[in-house]
């Protein structure tokens, strides 16, 4: 059986309102709040980075699984802003938690679902017997426009997965991955910030195919909502993910450990897998999990997961996501956050 | 310097913090010498700073070099870690008034900076709250 | 050994000279002490600078120096110890007149720091620092001398307003020296106010860019009292040493052990006490620097050094007074000249020709010449014979 052996998660410190943003382009923020179900979002500090976000989550990973980093066969770094067009973030992961030289890496990009495709495929290397271990990593600083409705939502976090077949906290018990060319948000190489379809992206495209790949993994497994403990979904705001719940039959109590973004915002790669983290925080051995990613242009991945005795023991060896959320939280003003951020630079 | 070799050369002390340990007098070098400036040994054993320690002093930078203008004010400082052994670091996530000699940090791998929009981005270690 | 004394002294006022060059510094400076030696020749020449690469584009120095004073074909030698390089220069040309090698021995320092930005010549002197271990993390100049202040400060009780009284004193010092970059005094209020740099040091606490050059002869005595020099000065002391390079492995870092040791054998050499100097140059880049080095010395007692600073001790007409010239923080300080500036006013003060700022019945007197955050020191002791 192949599954998850240790999991780890990483936010920035920094947060910025839904309300302060607002503010910057004389908005109304109540519209935003409610139309998107977002309070506030988190925002990389000027020195974190989607590689950064990727090591810290990683080595937190890696105190859960309790393994040798040399045993690691595979890392994979899925992301939208991987610092280098061309020089893979999994070389520098790699090296930083010592696993190098006999590895394999690859930097995945498929908008907000690179980081379930790591997980996809470093699975999938561990069955085949390929590898030992492989770890599977989604980390984002994602950008928005300025005054784009893009921007309440874009946020920065990273999630790490170590797959296996020894020592799992988690079985994977069946996967389906439903993809077709949907062109509802996307950015031309050398473009600064991405476009979108506006309110293309809802029905034809998020909606379409996580739910087309949750109902396939439903039927291939033979279970129903109530068989399954916690949902989670990708996160681009908090409306999306709940309306997926209600259209597949999911209660608001299932989703509701796995739904961050209203106080997160919409982390991109590392959306649906810090929503894992936060449901393996709380799952009970036995107790069941679906994660259904969605990344733009178009696919979803889902995973139907069953959590084991183990995630007791290690679940206290790194912070849990729920500390992460609030630990020396400081929140900016935007003209703080547009620096941070690169929308402003000394000079230019 | 931030020529590629120069940062790349020193890639297992900034990202895994490898230290030497003297097979003579057992004192810990970070980075790793080739003589032991404590008992002038030549051998050494490969060990991993702990990532925990404390704030020995601090300063906080207004003016700086050009690769870092656009991050003043910053906190910058001595650490000491749980095994002994000093480096240089930024201290970051620290709310000022926090921001003490003796508090304890971790060891978080950061950006430490970039040459430029084209060179190469050199990471490492800042301390933040433990 | 033979004894060895200084022929003569001259220097470029400091500041920034926007209209000279490094090689016109230091021929300026060459020439002015050439002439104040009341030699024909020189033997060989030392210069001392920093960083004439990172700020100028230039290096091979010794030739470009002894080309530009028209002495082409004599040895000449560029020497470099960051901060330290000009009173490393004087070491050197001093040993070569000891020892015999040459009768005749011009030493100098020079900086031209004004052709690069701020920042441009921040980074040029963190390149004093550790670059791997130390600037590579943002640290400055500024900044390792305030790790040292805060230290300082947090274990011996010194006070703000105490590093603001060496500013202060340097400044009266310097409105009295006509060679100083800066002749206006300045307050402590203006210290405590001035603009932050890197917490808990000020603008003003810290020595200036600027340009400059400064330059000596050195012979043997015999030859001193030949040329009918009077007094004659001679160098009774040298000594020089290292600690390590990064502030972090020093073994106390409020303490500057280089100092201390380049002091001692100094003392050793000369057969003199701290007790028995009568004045002192030296090497103030940042008011803490003064505090930790008077205590290194043997001035004060160790933890020390901000209150008797504080209590006028150091001052014009104090106990032991430090820096007449106004030191670094108000005489200037291009980084290579500084040492050998250092040289200039001990002379001159020896000589009885300091005008106002003249200590008095000034016998023996002590420079100190520190590279770094403290890396490297060099110290000599000047008395009439």
């Amino acid at each position: 059986m192949v599954g998850i052996v240790g999991y780890g998660a990483s936010l920035p410190r920094y947060r910025i309102r839904v309300e302060e943003i607002a503010r910057a382009w004389g908005a109304d923020a109540l519209a935003f709040r409610q139309g998107l179900m977002l309070e506030e979002k988190a925002v990389a500090g000027p020195d974190e980075d989607t590689v950064t976000f990727a090591v810290e989550s990683a080595r937190r990973a890696l105190a859960r699984a309790g393994i040798r980093p040399e045993d690691i066969g595979a890392v994979y770094v899925g992301s939208e802003s991987h610092p280098y067009a061309v020089k893979p973030s999994g070389t520098i992961v790699a090296e930083a938690i010592g696993v190098t030289p006999f590895v394999h890496t690859a930097s995945f990009e498929f908008a907000c679902k690179a980081g379930t495709e790591a997980i996809f495929v470093a699975a999938g290397l561990v069955e085949s017997g390929r590898i030992r271990y492989g770890l599977a990593v989604g980390a984002d600083t994602s950008q928005g426009a300025p005054g784009d409705p893009l921007e309440y939502a874009t946020a920065a976090g990273g999630a790490a997965f170590i797959m296996g077949r020894e020592g799992l906290v988690a079985t994977l018990d069946a996967e389906c991955s439903f993809m077709t060319d949907t062109p509802d948000f996307w950015r031309r190489a050398h473009e600064r910030y991405p476009s979108h379809g506006g309110r293309f992206t809802g029905d034809p495209a998020y909606f379409r195919h996580t739910i087309g790949a949750a109902r396939a993994l439903l039927a291939k497994t033979g279970l129903r909502p109530a068989d399954i403990r916690y949902a989670v979904f990708h996160q681009p705001n908090g409306k999306f993910p709940r309306r997926a719940g209600e259209l597949l039959g999911f209660t608001e109590e299932q989703l509701a450990p796995g739904l961050l973004s209203p106080w997160i915002g919409n982390a991109y790669s590392a959306s649906s897998p810090l929503g894992l983290c936060a449901a393996l925080d709380v799952a009970r051995p036995g107790e069941r999990i679906l994660l259904v990613s969605y990344g733009s242009g178009a696919g979803s991945d889902a995973f139907l997961f069953t959590v084991t005795e183990r995630i007791s023991t290690v679940r206290a060896a790194a912070p849990l996501v729920r500390d992460l959320l609030t630990a020396g939280r400081e929140y900016l003003d935007y003209t703080t956050y547009a620096r941070f951020r690169g929308k402003i630079q000394k000079g230019a | 310097m931030m020529k590629p070799a120069s940062v790349w050369r020193v890639l297992a002390q900034r990202y895994r913090h490898e230290a030497a340990q003297c097979t003579s007098c057992d004192k810990i070098l970070f980075p790793p010498r080739r003589v032991c400036p404590h008992c002038r040994g030549t051998a050494f054993r490969k060990v991993r700073l702990c990532d925990r320690g404390r704030i020995i002093t601090y300063t906080i930078q207004h003016v700086s070099a050009p690769a870092f203008a656009d991050q003043t004010p910053f906190a910058v400082g001595i650490i000491e870690t749980d095994d002994g052994v000093r480096l240089m670091a930024q201290i970051v996530d620290f709310p000022p008034e926090k921001l003490r000699t003796g508090e304890r940090v971790r060891l978080a791998f950061r950006r430490i900076q970039a040459d430029g929009d084209s060179g190469v981005i050199a990471y490492g270690h800042k301390a933040v709250p433990e | 050994m033979r004894e060895v004394a200084v022929l003569g002294v001259g220097m470029v006022r400091f500041g920034e000279l926007w209209d000279r060059s490094l090689r016109d510094l230091f021929t300026e400076a060459a020439l002015a002490a050439i002439a104040d030696a009341g030699v024909d020749h020189v033997d060989s020449l030392y210069v001392g600078c920093m960083s004439s690469g990172l700020f100028n584009g230039q290096e091979h120095l010794g030739v470009l120096m002894a080309d530009s004073l028209g002495v082409s074909s004599i040895p000449a030698t560029r020497v470099e110890s960051a901060c330290a390089s000009g009173g490393v220069a004087v070491r050197q040309g001093f040993m070569e007149v000891a020892a015999g090698f040459s009768e005749i021995v011009l030493v100098g320092g020079v900086e031209k720091m004004t052709d690069l930005s701020t920042p441009e010549a921040t980074y040029a002197l963190s390149a004093a620092a550790d670059q791997e271990w130390e600037a590579f993390h943002g640290v400055t100049f500024p900044g390792l001398y305030a790790l040292i202040a805060r230290a300082h400060m947090e274990r011996y009780g010194t006070t703000r307003r105490q590093l603001a009284a060496v500013a202060v004193k340097n400044h009266a010092n310097g409105a009295k020296n006509p060679h100083a970059q800066f002749r206006r005094p300045i307050s402590i209020e203006a210290v405590l106010n001035s603009q932050m740099v890197a917490d808990p040091l000020r603008v003003l606490d810290c020595s200036p860019i600027s340009d400059g050059a400064a330059a000596a002869v050195l012979g043997s005595v015999e030859l001193a009292r030949k040329l009918g020099r009077h007094p004659v000065v001679k160098v009774t002391g040298s000594g020089q040493a290292t600690d390590t390079m990064a502030l972090h492995d020093r073994r106390n870092i409020t303490e500057l052990a280089a100092v201390a040791s380049a002091g001692q054998r100094a003392y050793a050499m000369a057969g003199r006490r701290p007790g028995e100097i009568d004045f002192a140059e030296v090497h103030d880049c940042f008011t803490i620097a003064e505090i930790c080095i008077i205590e290194a010395l043997g001035f004060v007692e160790q933890g020390r050094g901000g209150p008797a600073t504080e209590a006028g001790e150091t001052a014009l007409q104090g106990r032991i007074p430090i820096n007449p010239s106004g030191g670094l923080k108000a005489k200037g300080h291009p980084v290579g000249a500084t040492g050998v500036a250092q040289l200039h006013e001990a002379v001159l003060q020896l000589r009885g020709k300091a005008g106002e700022r003249q200590v008095p019945n000034a016998r023996i007197g002590l420079i100190q010449n520190m590279g770094g955050s403290g890396g490297s020191c060099v110290v000599h002791i000047l008395e009439t014979e």
